[in-house]
């Protein structure tokens, strides 16, 4: 109950910004929301002690479910493509999640990025689906309630946040509970887990189809943000881009996916605005200052302020 | 039949440069267990290099057959600079970090020289055809193949041989073996675990130049070689199982047969053949072909 | 040390929005050109810093008022100009989300060489209700999937460059039975093969397609594409490829036979010239996407700024340094017919009327908006075989094709056009 109340500060602050803030703010705010419901998922599965580095595979199937919607089968309305992203992916990964709930460590990791780059392979080889170039998208309705020009992605903002706050406060409620015990359990000792009488692969199974749901579903909001898919949202640069957002925020907070993908959006953008020339090294450099000084992540900021005050 | 031949040889040319990209990253993985993603950029540095020291050598108008002597040595003043400079001014502070930790340092890292790259040598490409031309053709099955992939599959061995003496048959090759075995123990024995660091990681990044430096005269040297590298070696180490030699030199050797003859027969399927293998390898052996056991700690 | 860097973050932070929220309020005197350029990656040395050593270059000499006749007027209809440049590296994506910022920070946007962004950013900038020029890209799908207002594109799809390519070949080599192509496994390299193709089946049916090689892209090695080229017993070799993966082709290949063997078409080919020169086999035939670099006619704005690029940056434009050039030109051109002999600065509606449907004179040639509802240029093709004379690599035996021989009529769909007889 406490945590639906503290929900609402966030939901009340995104629709101010999606009504007041300009444009480009809008559209960097729903990016920045797209990738952090993708890396709060990555969080679920990071909490039995595995890392995923092909989440961009259902960050790009949700986002090819959504636009193909709009561009074959003809179907405008944002809040279908939203379910069929993360439906879309979901499926996936419960079939694929049967195999890799096996794996651990870097074996994951790596399995998963070969599922990822077969993926990225196959969209490359569709020139129906326009190869590398894509293809844009139209939302044109919501909830069957059509949209005037211009003030779309003001309401995709308020829907991504209503969306976004939604599976925050389940995953508050999943982790915060026994389940969420029983994952850390798998990832500190699974001989342990297993021996008490539970399914380690069970945990890890659920975890991993939870995350695909959520990367699903953030790339749908990407897709509805940007109004074009390509399959660069399958290459492996953009899984390492939500592992990197994930040990940015910190693991603690489910509020940290959501600082810390706003604060990469902002130092990309500061970054390849003020220095077009060394842009990456600044973006680099700026990796290893967090990482270096901030070790849980940013969240230690808002840690240290609490425990000083 | 008479394509086999060519199929054969072009996959084992393949695989030799896979192999010598991929030796120093399992060799890292091994020791220190970090996933290094710069592995691409010290590549891409040792490729640079290499045309500047060989195009200098060249352009003073010394004997051709000395720029090979340019590029061993661009390799090893990349490992013998870059190397320990890395390692002792980033990477060992943040040993014992997690291992996905330690795979974005090495990232951010990679960005970083990127940028670095471009701001020496600028976004144009650089060529040095003369070393790969010098050696002359031959034929096989009825083609023309130039002696050079023939040199590039004996040093792919040498170096393989050369690891495997200094792993198996030397003293400080046991050590490392040890460190390899149990990080720990080893510490506990009085082995200087990190001097066996500092040690690998400047043989690793040597032998990533290499890779870069023998590539470099038959390509054009540009922005962003070292990106296509990365996860090319990443696939072969996982196929071979990581830290693993003789996995790396079999994942190699694999992933160069599958991909010449995917070319030949299945032109469509090249961009994932390398992916597919690495899928079904861990399918049917979860830790790749070569795992090293690990006790299981209750 | 700890406070400080929390502090320090915030300070950032808000910096970026006080810096972001300033030039909208002072976008006054002199006129704000966005370009985005690819800076970094594979791309900026053969296309990027060419496309921004020439717009640096253009708007520099615009300034001054010593571009020959007819843009002898300073800057844009006397307003001076000033670029914002920014990289054009990290996919669609983040070239949306750039795209955004920029907008609000100037008052054109002249830029895109991947067809990808492109292709992403076009919807935007009709959103955002900003003029935007796209200057390289080659996709036709941009004008022929939907139309905009606030779009323009001056430089030729890629389909013309396919078509003159096999036109050419056709003439010369009336025989030509097989066909091959080594392309990048990426939309550029698809389409261009499937033009192509699609192309030589028109002109010559029943010609044999032997193999199709599609490398991944940026790969650099070819040597078991070569080997089945080299097997493969096609007359003729298609590549649409550049940059790193085009020279790395050119000296994988030439020592192993392929451009003897094998009649060699390097449809894109031109800026190879300045990296590899005599390297480049005798007997290859090359295009250059249009009139542009050697295939340039010989007016006094072609010659002006072969003339100014060499002398600043000691090396030939090529066609990405054309096309840059043509596009600043293009949106002058608009823009001057648009202020007329008033004194006020046209308003942003004012320049697109006066571009649809303009001609104007651009380094390469007269381009004419005639495609996509006049907001899509086509040009001459021209394309021409390789020699070396004297230690010099010289391009001889050059055709040129009139802009309506090798584009569809407007509305019709390129690939619909090629497969139906590449007919008017």
């Amino acid at each position: 109950m406490k945590a639906a109340i503290v929900a609402i500060a966030p939901l009340v602050a995104l629709t101010g910004l999606a009504l007041l803030s300009p444009q480009w703010l809008v559209f960097m705010a729903m990016l920045a929301l797209a990738k952090g419901v993708v890396v709060l998922g990555l969080l679920v599965l990071m909490r039995t002690g595995l890392v995923s580095f092909g989440q961009g595979l259902y960050f790009g199937i949700g986002a090819y479910a959504a636009a193909l919607l709009s561009h074959h089968l003809h179907v405008a309305d944002a809040a279908v493509m939203l379910l069929a992203g993360a439906a879309a992916a979901g499926l996936i990964a419960a079939l694929l999640g049967l195999l890799l709930a096996r794996y651990r460590d870097i074996f994951f990791a790596m399995l998963s990025l070969a599922f990822s780059m077969i993926l990225y392979g196959v969209l490359v080889k569709s020139a129906a689906l326009g190869s590398t170039d894509g293809f844009n998208l139209h939302a044109r309705t919501f909830f069957g309630v059509a949209l005037a020009s211009g003030v779309e992605r003001r309401v995709f903002l308020i829907a991504g946040a209503v969306c976004a706050v939604v599976v925050a406060l389940l995953v508050h409620r999943l982790l915060g509970g026994h389940w969420g015990r029983l994952a850390t359990g798998v990832r500190d000792n699974e001989l342990r887990v297993a021996y008490l009488g539970a399914s380690p692969y069970r945990v890890v199974y659920v975890n991993y189809l939870i995350a695909g749901a959520m990367a699903g579903l953030g790339g749908a909001l990407a897709a509805l943000a940007v109004g074009h898919v390509d399959p660069e949202m399958t290459y492996w640069t953009t899984s390492g881009e939500f592992v990197f957002i994930a040990i940015l925020g910190g693991t603690q907070s489910i509020l940290a996916p959501f600082v810390a993908a706003s604060i990469f959006e902002a130092l990309r953008t500061i970054a390849s605005q003020y220095a077009p020339n060394v842009w990456q090294m600044s973006l680099g450099l700026a990796m290893l200052a967090i990482i270096m000084f901030l070790p849980a992540g940013l969240w230690t900021l808002a840690e240290r302020r609490r425990r000083s005050v | 039949m008479s394509s086999i031949l060519p199929i054969a040889f072009d996959g084992i040319t393949y695989a030799s440069w896979l192999f010598l990209i991929s030796a120093g990253l399992t060799l890292i993985y091994g020791v220190m267990r970090i996933l290094n993603v710069a592995h691409g950029s010290l590549y891409a540095l040792g490729a640079y290099a290499a045309c500047s020291l060989a195009g200098a050598w060249l352009g003073g108008g010394l004997p051709a057959a000395g720029s090979f002597a340019m590029l061993l040595l661009a390799a090893l003043l990349v490992g013998s600079v870059a190397g320990p400079l890395i390692e002792r001014g980033l990477l060992q502070w943040m040993y014992g970090k997690d291992e996905v930790v330690l795979v974005l340092i090495t990232y951010a890292l990679f960005l970083i020289m990127e940028d670095v790259i471009k701001l020496v040598w600028g976004v144009d490409s650089l060529l040095l055809p003369d070393p790969y031309a010098l050696p002359g053709n031959f034929q096989l099955g009825g083609l023309t193949y130039p002696v050079y992939n023939v040199l590039l599959i004996a040093l792919a061995l040498a170096t393989g041989l050369a690891l495997a003496w200094a792993l198996y048959r030397t003293r400080q090759g046991k050590l490392l073996l040890a460190v390899i075995h149990d990080r720990d123990m080893s510490m506990a024995m009085g082995i200087n675990v990190s001097r066996v660091y500092l040690a690998t990681f400047a043989v690793g990044a040597t032998l990533a130049a290499l890779g870069g430096a023998f590539t470099a005269p038959t390509i054009a040297v540009t922005p962003g070689i070292g990106v296509e590298v990365i996860v090319l070696a990443f696939a072969v180490v996982v196929i071979g199982g990581l830290g693993s030699l003789g996995g790396a030199a079999l994942g190699a050797l694999l992933v160069g047969l599958v991909r010449s003859a995917t070319v030949r027969y299945w032109p469509e399927a090249e961009l994932f053949s390398i992916y597919a293998v690495m899928a079904m390898v861990l399918i049917a052996r979860p830790k790749g072909l070569f795992a090293a056991q690990e006790a299981r700690k209750i | 040390m700890r406070p400080s860097l929390s502090f320090g973050l915030c300070a950032a932070l808000a910096a970026f929005v006080f810096l972001l929220a300033v030039p909208a309020s002072l976008a006054q005197q002199p006129l704000k050109v966005g370009i985005v350029t690819f800076l970094s990656g594979p791309a900026a040395g053969p296309f990027g810093v060419p496309a921004r050593n020439a717009a640096e270059l253009t708007a520099e000499l615009l300034n001054a008022g010593t571009v020959p006749a007819p843009y002898s007027q300073k800057g844009f209809g006397g307003t001076p100009i000033e670029l914002v440049i920014i990289d054009e590296a990290g996919g669609p994506q983040k070239q949306v989300a750039e795209y955004r910022n920029l907008v609000p920070r100037v008052d054109i946007v002249i830029g895109y060489i991947s067809s990808g962004d492109c292709l992403a950013i076009a919807p935007v900038a009709e959103e955002q209700k900003k003029l935007t020029v796209l200057f390289d890209c080659g996709t036709p799908r941009i004008f022929e999937d939907a139309s905009y207002k606030y779009v323009f594109r001056t430089g030729p799809t890629g389909t013309m460059d396919n078509v003159s390519v096999a036109l050419y070949l056709v003439e010369r080599t009336p025989n030509v039975k097989s066909i091959a192509g080594l392309n990048q496994n990426y939309a550029w390299g698809q389409d261009s093969w499937a033009d192509f193709e699609n192309a030589m089946k028109t002109l010559k049916p029943g010609i044999e397609v032997k193999t199709s090689q599609m490398p991944k892209l940026f790969a650099g090695q070819f040597g078991a594409e070569i080997t089945t080229l080299l097997g493969s017993g096609a007359e003729v070799i298609h590549s649409s490829m550049w940059g790193g993966d085009l020279e790395g082709l050119v000296l994988q290949g030439a020592p192993r036979g392929l451009f003897e063997k094998h009649k060699v078409v390097l449809s894109a080919g031109e800026p190879a010239i300045n990296r590899l020169g005599t390297r480049i086999p005798d007997g290859t035939i090359l295009g250059a996407r249009g009139p542009f670099g050697p295939f340039a006619p010989g007016t006094d704005l072609a010659r002006w700024l072969k003339t100014t690029y060499q002398d600043r940056y000691h090396v030939p434009p090529n066609y990405a340094s054309f096309k840059m050039t043509q596009a600043i030109l293009g949106v002058k051109a608009a823009y001057e017919k648009a202020k007329g002999s008033g004194n006020e600065a046209p308003d942003q509606d004012k320049i697109i009327a006066a571009f649809e449907n303009l001609t104007f004179e651009g380094p390469g040639g007269p381009v004419k908006m005639a495609l996509g509802k006049g907001h899509q240029a086509i040009m001459d093709a021209a394309v021409g075989t390789t020699r070396v004379e004297g230690g010099e690599l010289k391009i001889v035996d050059i055709a040129r094709y009139s802009a309506d021989k090798v584009n569809p009529p407007d509305g019709v769909k390129s690939e619909a056009w090629i497969k139906s007889g590449i007919k008017k």
